[in-house]
């Protein structure tokens, strides 16, 4: 993208804005985000994301799924952390998420519609900026 | 089939003592008992915090928050929401509740502990993605300061925010702004200060690794603000991922015209630039850091002259730490006052916080400025791993000292935790439980600062290893009583004397755990004994004849070796060849290795 101006600014927060919130409300997307601090690297986020890469095209969600990286989430004794966002199920923080686990999770929330148990933690806090 | 609801109940270890066991059983059975469990999914979960209000359950999407649930809840609970649809009022946390009254936050009533305006964007966005940034508000700080603000309305909006410099000193950064400011000069610089380097300390890199545009968005709004065109960042070289995605971040926004030549046609121009620093730790001190930016050794010198007025190249210098920039462009957006009602009247804000050492759930943690130590450890931490009894906790690093259990409901401010003999610090916070020897703590943070003095200065030179020989010496059980007096004499020379504050706090660590633990130093010179078994020398194993069944484990675990004894007989340790690593302690599955 060339240099941007006052107004290019200003239309492209709006748009990516609104792209996020919608992603998050009313999406048929699954968003699932793994943590890629440094701390979630150290604990094996990158064969984690690997095996979730894996496991959706196993289970032929390859066109539904959009696979995002984040910074850390604060929650670093239960990393590697992943969040999966989808239409019809709460958006909940899995830890714990080795790769072993990881084709678990995709079953079991992507394709049974079920949480997985003892992996569930809290976001630390609520969101301050502005849907 | 689709769940319509899921109930998470808390499997922390703190709840699991109190009944959730119980809890999640009693709500299964409610559940088959009144025809629901294929409409609801029931499972555990790992550890909310709270544990003092556990045990904790939570039902989703609602997102009801239970508290001090008991397993005869579980009817109504099944009942009223996941039939009925209502939540169950009184079981609900109050959502307005904060136990410190000195914690303002408005319109965020939640029930959690933590607030997070440095971290907003860490673990939410991808810190590679300059359009996620764009889209949470970001650059809108730095569009309204240029289209809408003068600088000095710019610096007037810091000020009522109250914003002060998170490294740790507390120096308000709106005053070092207007400094630069008012400075004669035609170049100016701004400097972000990335060199961490407390041990345990990781909040700055988490930051840059997760959110690295709101650092280059505040660099910027500062170089504005005070007349600079150019900036740098000091990171250290260890933090090979946070400087990777910062020049990922600083390619993006000059792509975009947020950086550069005539930002957004404003006619404002603003440069930034990634200097790597070598680990050194007096780096992280601002005029060694300069003088190593310069591509001089990193050593401090005399204050004044300030940054302010003469820092880089001699230049007028604008010097902030990495959380202190990454306020800057929620102060723009929200204004000051929106900033300055968070926290407490002389602390405002939050502050982020590496919580380690002996804690359940260790983590980033940033809370409102006037939270105690208490609700960090035990509300948000989890409390003690293994539930051990709580000892201290060590703030500020190398310069900080260690809080014990007295002063855990003292609010975190700047001036609170300098009362209590330590300090605010960078953000490290290390939970010591009573298997740590404050000794041992104190020998590793003084051996840390003679490694790490730069050698300019004779108090911190020499200081530092006349107390790091002394209190070798105390661990090794051949201290004596004036040695006390002697490590206190030093450290207070030091703390006058010493150029640079890496010196001038070198001592605290050791002068705070004289303070609060006098008699554990006395144990160590007079009994010869370290409660906690950590100084080695002062240890001694031995194997209980009753208890040793004569499996051979332990002397087939010496490495020296050791120990010897006959097949099926009990075991014997020589003592005076023991080199006290602990092996056979650790091996032995009948306890008979003793500890001394």
């Amino acid at each position: 993208m060339a240099k941007m101006t006052l107004e290019r600014l200003r239309a492209l927060r709006e748009d990516k804005r609104l792209e996020l919130s919608r992603r998050e409300t009313e999406g048929k997307l699954i968003q699932i985000t793994v943590g890629m601090g440094t701390c979630g690297i150290a604990a094996g986020a990158k064969k984690t994301l690997d095996a979730i890469v894996e496991a959706v095209k196993e289970f032929g969600l390859n066109d539904s799924v959009l696979l995002r990286q984040t910074g850390c989430m604060g929650l670093c004794y239960v990393e590697p952390t992943v969040e999966i966002a989808m239409p019809g199920m709460p958006t909940v923080i899995y830890g714990k998420m080795t790769s072993d686990t990881a084709k678990d999770l995709v079953r079991k929330h992507l394709v049974e519609r079920k949480l997985l148990d003892n992996h569930i933690f809290d976001r630390p806090a609520v969101d301050i900026v502005r849907k | 089939m689709a769940y319509k609801n899921f109930i998470l109940v808390c499997g922390g270890a703190g709840c699991e003592t109190c009944k959730s066991d119980e809890i999640f059983k009693a709500l299964h059975q409610q559940a088959e008992a009144q025809g629901v469990k294929n409409d609801v999914q029931i499972i555990k979960t790992g550890c909310f915090g709270f544990c003092e209000k556990g045990p904790i359950v939570k039902v989703l999407p609602q997102e009801s928050f239970y508290v001090e649930v008991k397993p005869d809840d579980a009817r109504e609970i099944i009942a009223e929401q996941i039939i009925g649809g209502r939540e169950v009022e009184r079981l609900l946390s109050k959502k307005n509740e904060k136990t410190s009254a000195n914690v303002r936050i408005e319109g965020f009533g939640s029930y959690q502990k933590q607030f997070r305006v440095v971290l907003r964007n860490c673990g939410v966005i991808n810190p590679e993605s300059i359009d996620e940034y764009i889209a949470r508000e970001g650059y809108a700080g730095l569009e309204k300061a240029l289209f809408t603000m003068k600088p000095d309305q710019v610096i007037g909006e810091v000020k009522t925010a109250g914003l002060r410099g998170r490294g740790g000193a507390g120096f308000p950064t709106w005053l070092k702004w207007d400094l630069t400011k008012k400075a004669p000069g035609d170049q100016k610089y701004v400097i972000c200060n990335a060199d961490e380097g407390d041990p345990g300390a990781y909040m700055d890199r988490s930051t840059i690794e997760g959110d690295p545009h709101s650092v280059i968005e505040a660099m910027t709004i500062c170089g504005y603000a005070v007349g600079s065109n150019k900036g740098y960042v000091y990171i250290r070289a260890e933090y090979p991922l946070a400087i990777e995605r910062l020049k990922i971040a600083i390619a993006q926004s000059t792509e975009y015209g947020l950086l550069g030549e005539n930002i957004l046609g404003s006619g404002f121009s603003f440069d930034i630039e990634i200097r790597l620093g070598a680990g050194a730790f007096v780096c992280g001190e601002e005029t060694a850091l300069m003088r190593s930016l310069e591509g001089n050794r990193g050593m401090p010198v005399p204050k004044p002259p300030f940054p302010a007025i003469s820092g880089l190249w001699k230049k007028p210098t604008v010097i902030n730490n990495v959380e202190t920039f990454a306020n800057v462009p929620v102060i723009l957006t929200r204004g000051g006052a929106w900033f300055a009602k968070i926290g407490t009247e002389k602390s405002p804000g939050t502050k982020v916080f590496a919580l380690t050492g002996k804690i359940n759930n260790s983590g980033l943690v940033e809370v409102p400025m006037g939270t105690t130590l208490r609700e960090i450890i035990y509300d948000i931490g989890g409390g003690i791993r293994g539930g051990k009894a709580f000892k201290g906790v060590q703030t500020g690093g190398p310069s900080g000292g260690i809080i014990t259990s007295e002063s855990l409901d003292s609010p975190i401010t700047y001036e609170s935790l300098t009362a209590l003999g330590s300090m605010m610090g960078s953000g490290g916070m290390i939970i010591m439980d009573e298997d740590d020897c404050v000794v041992d703590v104190s020998k590793f943070y003084m051996e840390f600062c003679v490694d790490e003095s730069c050698g300019k200065c004779a108090p911190c030179r020499i200081g530092t290893n006349q107390m790091h020989a002394i209190l070798d010496k105390i661990s090794k059980g051949q201290g004596s009583e004036d040695d006390l007096a002697k490590l206190e004499k030093i450290g207070k020379a030091m703390t006058k004397a010493s150029l640079c504050m890496l010196g001038g706090s070198a001592a605290n660590p050791t002068l705070s755990t004289i303070r609060h633990f006098r008699d554990e130093y006395l144990e160590h010179i007079r009994d010869h004994k370290c409660r906690s078994g950590k100084c080695k020398d002062l240890v001694v194993y031995e194997i209980d004849a009753a208890k040793c069944i004569g499996c051979g484990l332990c002397a087939r675990k010496c490495p020296v070796p050791c120990i010897a004894g006959e097949k099926k007989q009990p075991h014997v340790i020589d003592k005076a060849r023991c080199i006290k690593c602990g092996e056979c302690y650790k091996a032995c599955k009948f306890g008979a290795v003793v500890k001394k």
